[in-house]
């Protein structure tokens, strides 16, 4: 045999006992030759595009999901950040592209279309303006098309008149979703230091920098790490490293191949791989409970921050050397309703709001699926908001929110968004007011350590 | 893999001369309390799509009460050899 029982086992185990599985295989696709003279040809152009580049994409990934019997739960389409595609035609109103990206989206058969973005962190071109504005009505008209506004980054600092703009457009895009728990949000996010490689949903899109097209992957795998580090149940961290390490890199190893085989496939080049460990709400699929297994009662309570730092650079280190690319956001991600470990430690009082903003610092990305309580005023969410951006500017790293202030529910209800969204507690916030802090407006200058030149 | 009963290599050899796979590797052994059994087999030949062999493959190992995956050798060299 050219590999041992122990070594099919353990492979068969991943898949049929762990839930590993290739979370995404997100195609970017430029869009900067679209931009046209009018918005109904530039959406034209874009339709045409994305239905022929696109459009073997799903049946590539079944069929390499029976040939190689990996399952790759998501296949899906990021385009350059609408705001700039968008810029020439001068259209007031640009939720039309969203609406166009929708019947694309249905078209090819993917589940999402992330890019109806714009990039404002040191400040608003006039397309970024409107497609910000337009987000709300984008959102809640369409079901496949995902949002992102970069507001922040280590190099330009914090727009903080984007940053109080997003609060309102959090809550409106909310209320006009009331009836379905305010599910819009859950497309939408704000980044600092957005990665333009990401291949992860809400906050996917092909940034400016990259290529015609390229594959992105998005391993999973929190199971398989969960369950590695039950046999090293009292041993000590350096072993645990290892452990984690070691896994890291075998889920890598398969991205890669599934990753590298579909981009040839497609014909397009292979972009990056991401290593996040990414949870769903089913059982046997959370990261909080590789928190739990590494010592701590209940995420959330003292020592989880510590934990995820371990954890998130033990994939990083074993992923690395798995792949010829890493990018995206790489390492954890702590979403509350999409992981139900996150939704018992909320139940029991364990998790809250201040210390997964702490836990933050050390994950891939930030404050993730949090329901807050509907009547929050805007500036405390571009408070909540701000503060994520700060940590992700000072330290260098990727931090997101992707906050959803459920309409008509508080504290303690449950919020409903079904699917891979899960559901989650509506988290208590803070009642004292943030107002005059947010109403300064301007941009927050950038840390004294970026300035590496 | 599963519980080891009477006749499993046998059904599963049948099932793959039928449609024409060749077995080219075959072990079994009991891991942690579970039997496992192990083919490397050439699809090249088939007389079936491989989608339908993997669900026919599927309903064989639930009929024996055990699991049947059928997997790209290509998967396992990517984890386990550098």
């Amino acid at each position: 045999m050219l590999f041992t029982a122990h070594e099919i086992k353990e492979t068969v185990d991943m898949f049929l006992r762990h839930k590993l599985d290739i979370r995404a295989i997100t195609l970017g696709v430029s869009l900067l030759d679209c931009a046209a003279a009018t918005g109904s040809a530039t959406r034209d152009r874009i339709r045409e595009k994305l239905l022929r580049v696109a459009g073997p994409l799903v049946a590539v990934g079944r069929a390499i999901e029976t040939e190689y019997g990996v399952p790759i739960i998501n296949k899906r389409v990021s385009v350059t950040p609408i705001a700039l595609v968008a810029a020439s035609a001068r259209e007031t109103d640009l939720a039309p592209y969203a609406t166009m990206l929708d019947y694309v989206a249905r078209e090819l058969g993917v589940d999402f279309v992330g890019g109806f973005s714009a990039l404002v962190q040191k400040g608003y071109a006039d397309a970024d303006r409107r497609l910000i504005e337009s987000i709300p009505e984008a959102l809640s008209s369409t079901e496949r098309v995902c949002a992102s506004v970069n507001l922040a980054s280590t190099a330009s600092g914090i727009n903080m008149d984007a940053v109080r703009q997003m609060g309102v457009i959090v809550r409106e895009a909310a209320e006009r979703t009331a009836t379905r728990d305010g599910i819009a949000c859950a497309k939408l996010v704000v980044f600092c230091n957005a990665p333009e490689d990401n291949p992860f949903m809400a906050g996917a899109f092909h940034g400016p920098g990259e290529s015609e097209s390229a594959l992105n992957v998005g391993v999973s795998g929190p199971g398989v790490i969960k369950a590695a580090l039950e046999s090293f149940r009292g041993a000590g961290f350096d072993e645990v490293a290892d452990a984690i390490k070691k896994t890291a890199f075998k889920i890598t190893r398969m991205g890669q191949l599934v990753g590298s085989e579909a981009a040839r496939r497609l014909g397009v080049p292979f972009g990056i791989l991401d290593l996040s460990l990414a949870p769903t709400p089913e059982v046997g699929d959370s990261v909080a409970r590789i928190i739990e297994e590494l010592g701590i009662e209940a995420a959330g309570t003292h020592g989880s921050t510590a934990a995820l730092a371990l954890l998130t650079d033990m994939v990083k280190k074993g992923g690395v050397m798995a792949s010829t690319h890493v990018g995206g956001l790489s390492g954890a991600f702590i979403p509350v309703s999409e992981d139900e470990g996150m939704v018992a430690a909320v139940r029991s009082g364990a998790l809250t709001l201040d210390k997964l903003e702490a836990m933050t610092c050390v994950c891939s990305v930030g404050l993730d699926m949090v329901a807050i309580p509907g009547d929050v005023s805007e500036s405390t969410i571009s408070a909540i908001i701000a503060d994520e951006m700060a940590i992700g500017m000072v330290n260098g790293k990727t931090t997101a929110v992707r906050i959803i202030p459920v309409p008509g529910k508080k504290a303690g209800d449950w919020a409903e968004f079904g699917g891979l969204l899960g559901g989650a507690p509506v988290l208590p916030v803070h009642p004292f007011s943030s107002d005059a802090f947010i109403a300064r407006g301007g941009r927050i200058p950038a840390p004294i350590h970026s300035f590496r030149n | 893999m599963g519980n080891d009963k009477v006749g499993i290599i046998a059904n599963v050899s049948a099932f793959f001369a039928e449609r024409s796979i060749n077995i080219e590797d075959i072990s079994q052994t009991v891991l942690s309390g579970n039997f496992v059994m192990m083919m490397m087999v050439d699809l090249a030949d088939s007389t079936k799509p491989l989608a339908t062999v993997k669900d026919e493959l599927t309903e064989l190992g639930e009929s024996m009460g055990v699991a049947i995956s059928l997997m790209h050798e290509r998967v396992f060299s990517a984890m386990h050899r550098i």
